[in-house]
């Protein structure tokens, strides 16, 4: 490990205060393998300890810790300082809450909305087995079952969310999040709820709103294209539409 | 406007931009083809009128843009100007009437002059 003399402080900008307030300036001690998260945490500890921000897992599990990083959304537990500044530029760290979201305090947002829309877009599993009938066969090979796989391992972080053109032109608009939740679940061959999901996820306010710039999916943190999903609700319920299903 | 409605222009807007890549296409190479023979425009209408696959293929390409146009500049109208509802609705049935006019006049004066 490079000793600590050796190295540049770290400059940092954190937006403090609500909707409105101002970017504070920091200087934090570099080290290496340093995340953003452990930049926040120094602040909070050592230099002011009424920095508001999330956390929990700490390894990429938990989806709490998403912030605007130099612009970009992004889970800081997971994201290098040294991936996003360049120490011999003396780059500045930029960071804020997330975009799309109302600011409660500092780096903290208020994610209701966000899984407000995860409901609307019926994002809960409807099951037709009780607990005396036998397990459903879903094959891990199926088709069905690998679309459902690609969409899955979504941690509700909300970087995608805050990435989206669109959400910001059309805050009604459901989000890649909440529509990749629905993808998942009208490929799941148990559940029993698929007119009314593709109901829910049709039109202006849903997937048909998706203009397709896909930074939902050059942004998600764990890989997942949300925009394939849309796509494929979008054909889904423009289907059902025309077969007069969805009136 | 219900979601069912919305899903169906969607579709009709997807159909006629498939259209209307085919239609520019076709409509630019013979553009190109024509002034490269240094045909004038008298010329190239000489050749256009009377000929009932210009009419049907330029009928087509007007129909491709009434279709496609108005649902286009509802969505910039709705995510850019934030004017949404029934006033946005009637300036757009404007806007389709005017197109229908006008490429259908312009589809009659190639064809019959």
């Amino acid at each position: 490990m490079v000793g600590l003399s050796l190295m540049r402080p770290l400059k940092v900008k954190i937006w403090r205060g609500g909707q409105q307030g101002a970017f504070v300036a920091y200087e934090v001690p570099r080290l290496a393998s340093q995340s953003v998260l452990d930049v926040v945490t120094y602040v909070q500890r050592s230099l002011d300890p009424s920095l508001s921000y999330r956390f929990s897992c700490r390894v990429g599990m938990c989806g709490s810790c998403a912030m605007s990083v130099n612009g970009v959304a992004r889970w800081t537990c997971r994201t290098h300082v040294a991936k996003v500044t360049d120490e011999a530029r003396d780059d500045v760290l930029e960071l804020a809450p997330l975009s799309n979201l109302p600011i409660i305090k500092d780096l903290t947002t208020d994610m209701s909305e966000f899984f407000d829309k995860w409901a609307k877009a019926k994002g809960q599993f409807t099951g037709t087995l009780t607990r005396d009938d036998e397990f459903s066969n879903v094959k891990p090979d199926s088709p069905e079952r690998k679309k459902v796989d690609a969409a899955i391992e979504c941690i509700g972080c909300g970087v995608c969310y805050a990435s989206c053109d669109t959400v910001s032109w059309r805050p009604d608009y459901l989000g890649p999040a909440a529509l990749n939740r629905a993808w998942s679940l009208v490929n799941d061959v148990r559940d029993a709820a698929q007119n009314d999901r593709l109901k829910s996820v049709a039109g202006d306010s849903g997937c048909h709103a998706c203009h397709t710039h896909t930074t939902c999916s050059e942004r998600c943190p764990k890989g997942i294209e949300p925009t394939a999903g849309i796509s494929g609700l979008k054909r889904l319920a423009a289907r059902a539409a025309i077969r007069g299903e969805l009136d | 406007m219900k979601a069912s409605t919305q899903a169906k222009l969607w579709y009709a807007q997807r159909i006629s931009a498939m259209l209307l890549a085919l239609c520019v296409l076709v409509h630019l190479v013979t553009i190109l083809y024509a002034m490269r023979g240094g045909l004038s425009a008298a010329e190239i209408l000489a050749r256009t009128r009377g000929n009932f696959s210009f009419a049907i293929f330029y009928f087509v390409f007007v129909l491709s843009v009434v279709v496609h146009a108005p649902i286009g500049l509802a969505r910039i109208a709705e995510e850019w100007m934030q004017w949404r509802g029934r006033s946005l609705h009637i300036a757009l049935l404007l806007v389709t009437l005017l197109l229908t006019v006008l490429g259908l006049r312009a589809v009659w004066g190639v064809y019959v002059g």
